[in-house]
């Protein structure tokens, strides 16, 4: 087994939400991501995944454990120590429009970085080496070379994700991180969008952790896959281990709820899930699941359970764990 | 329940045209379309195919300046093209209600969501404050909101999103209207409160006798829902049809590519995704004939004209490939 690109180890992220209150975005979650590897992260709205997604980056500073990159210790380092390793990772988020400076051209927008950051020689780069490297990108993204010299209002939202795309490519980062990056994208567009990452991690070869609440875009992109809910993993493994033979009672429900675009029978429909997510700043006691568990028992509502393999390589934390299929 | 012979709403030839650089421009082209009582129709598309517009037209509420509407839309035999805004006000809320994406939006921040069922409930019959109240706690406990009397004493922000949905889908339903125009009314919320909010909308037209007009890009919730489905690409109707017919054997080019680009959730995975290349055209830039044109696979010489909406078994559709006998395959999906 390689060594992890990016790992995490017993992640905590607090945030003070005033009255004395304290609000757990992330409650002990340790994960590693090994070259080459997509890791998909999914859960509903405040599971957490993307706070983990900014601390992966040290966009955030976790409030305890560790983030390792490529065997480095990150979580304490100050930003100019962090600057350096900063060009082996980088980030595309959800809004494409709101991610780039409306008065600024393409060309500008992604030779930023090429100015920050010396090559590797250590060298600054010269304007001829920032053109050579814009056309580059352009053709690597699908874009066409005219495009560097106009404003992002006049791309549409599927190419204007190709342009942070090429922005965040333009360092020759190793670790990707994109946050919901085509979720705000029409379908048409949104599988122009998932081919495009897919064809970029073949060539060259790039990790990515893929934060998405579609199931099936997660499905299609990755090679394992990490359940989130209320700040904590539930199910960790296979994409294909995970989503086809779901072990936990969450992700099971979260696959039974997404409306496929195929009609079935009036009774083929499994019941929704009861209730909504509860509030991270005071999550239930036991199971986090189990108020909205539709196979708990007494145990779940007082003993917390742990991640821990069934038996298939897979992690779950569940005190009774679904025979998966 | 015959939805031929007295539609509630028959909408014939619905034609938005916006003022575009100096020249009118059809947002919305030439759309027809029925819904009969206790109806879910579908209207399905990508942003900027019309498809709010359409919604927009029906609720009296396009007030851009210069906007010409034409074409028909009777509802319960009354012309809605056309009408004055002053009969539009007894007829929204009362017959035709709307949802929309955001319910932040549609319900105010300042007075409680209780309040606000009130307000509606009074606005449009002599009804007490107490009777108001009592008739909003019950329709916000047939919404499926746990404690709805405690509920109706909140403001909208100290709900969660699933409940906030529920809370409008109460006001909208509060009056009883006869029509249900849903706009994407699922977009913003997580997939399992999407699943609540999908059953509950099956059951309103057992419970309540309503029609829905369900607006949505999302081919998974039209699947779910509609009995109905109407794909509406750039400002046209592309097909229509029952919804088991068009996603079993879509007819139009752009259905089945549509469905195709959807990352498939079961079964072997694609090792790429079929994708539609290039994007819609804005509404001045469509080509003459057929608009889907530019992105079709099947594209070719007879596409220069407009296709006519013609009939192909159960479904409607615009395109010429029927007509020259070359249909295109059904589709294989994996449960």
């Amino acid at each position: 087994m390689t060594a992890p690109l990016i790992e995490a180890q017993s992640l905590r992220m607090e945030y003070r939400v005033g009255r004395g209150q304290v609000l757990r975005a992330l409650d002990g979650v340790s994960l590693a991501v090994r070259p080459g590897e997509v890791l998909g992260l999914v859960g509903e709205s405040g599971c957490g995944k993307s706070t983990l997604g900014r601390c992966l980056l040290r966009l955030a500073r976790p409030t305890a454990g560790r983030v390792v990159f490529d065997g480095t210790d990150i979580t304490a380092l100050s930003e100019r120590t962090l600057r350096p390793l900063r060009q082996g990772m980088q980030m595309v988020f959800q809004d494409s429009y709101a991610s780039l400076n409306p008065r600024r051209r393409i060309g500008d927008l992604i030779a930023e970085p090429l100015r920050v950051h010396r090559d590797g020689q250590g060298r600054r780069r010269t304007a001829a080496d920032i053109a050579a490297r814009l056309a580059e990108l352009m053709a690597l993204v699908g874009l066409p070379q005219a495009a560097l010299a106009r404003y992002p209002h006049e791309f549409s939202g599927g190419q204007r994700q190709r342009i942070n795309i090429a922005r965040a490519l333009a360092l020759s980062p190793r670790l990707v991180v994109a946050d919901e990056p085509v979720s705000a994208l029409d379908v048409s567009i949104q599988a122009q969008i998932v081919n495009l990452f897919m064809d970029l991690r073949d060539r060259l070869g790039l990790t990515y952790v893929f934060v998405a609440h579609d199931l099936a875009v997660v499905r299609q992109i990755s090679t394992r896959v990490a359940v989130m809910y209320l700040g904590a993993i539930v199910e960790l493994g296979d994409a294909d281990t995970v989503l086809h033979r779901p072990a936990h009672p969450y992700t099971a429900a979260l696959i039974a709820a997404v409306p496929e675009p195929v009609v079935l029978p009036d009774g083929d429909r499994a019941p929704p899930l009861r209730g909504d997510v509860p509030s991270p700043i005071a999550p239930p006691p036991g199971c986090r699941f189990h108020t909205r568990c539709p196979i708990a028992q007494d145990r779940c509502r007082t003993d917390p359970p742990a991640l821990r393999d069934p038996g298939d390589g897979r992690q779950v934390a569940c005190h009774f764990p679904l025979a998966g299929g | 329940m015959d939805a031929d012979a007295t539609p509630l709403l028959a909408v014939r030839d619905l034609t938005i045209a916006l003022p575009v650089g100096g020249r009118m421009v059809n947002i919305i082209d030439s759309v027809s379309f029925t819904l009969g009582a206790r109806e879910i129709l579908g209207i399905v598309g990508e942003s900027g195919s019309g498809k709010s517009m359409t919604a927009l037209a029906l609720m009296g509420l396009i007030d851009a300046p210069g906007a010409r509407i034409t074409g028909s839309a009777r509802f319960k035999g009354r012309e809605l093209v056309g009408l004055p805004q002053r009969a539009f006000r007894t007829l929204r809320g009362r017959e035709i209600a709307m949802i929309f994406q955001d319910p932040m939006t549609a319900f105010t921040p300042v007075y409680t969501v209780g309040w606000q069922i009130d307000e509606q409930i009074r606005a449009h019959g002599r009804v007490t404050r107490k009777d108001a109240r009592a008739r909003t706690i019950r329709l916000l406990g047939d919404m499926g909101v746990p404690d709805p009397a405690r509920v109706a004493d909140r403001y909208p922000h100290q709900l969660s999103g699933g409940l906030r949905q529920r809370a409008m889908i109460a006001m909208a339903l509060s009056c009883n209207p006869s029509l249900l125009i849903a706009d994407e009314p699922t977009t913003a919320l997580d997939v399992t409160v999407q699943a609540q909010i999908l059953d509950l909308l099956r059951r309103l037209r057992r419970e309540y006798g309503s029609s829905v007009l369900l607006i949505t890009h999302d081919m998974g919730v039209v699947a779910e829902t509609c009995d109905r489905t109407m794909v509406l690409y750039s400002g046209t109707i592309a097909e229509r049809g029952p919804t088991g017919a068009v996603f079993a054997r879509p007819g139009h080019p752009y259905t089945a590519a549509l469905l195709d680009s959807i990352p498939p959730l079961h079964g072997a995975r694609p090792a790429r995704l079929p994708s539609i290349p290039g994007s819609p055209p804005a509404p001045a830039d469509r080509p003459a004939g057929c608009p889907f044109t530019p992105r079709c696979a099947y594209a070719h010489d007879a596409c220069a004209v407009r296709p006519p909406l013609l009939p192909r078994g159960v479904q409607d559709i615009a395109c010429v490939l029927p007509a020259e006998g070359r249909d295109l395959p059904a589709r294989c999906v994996t449960v």
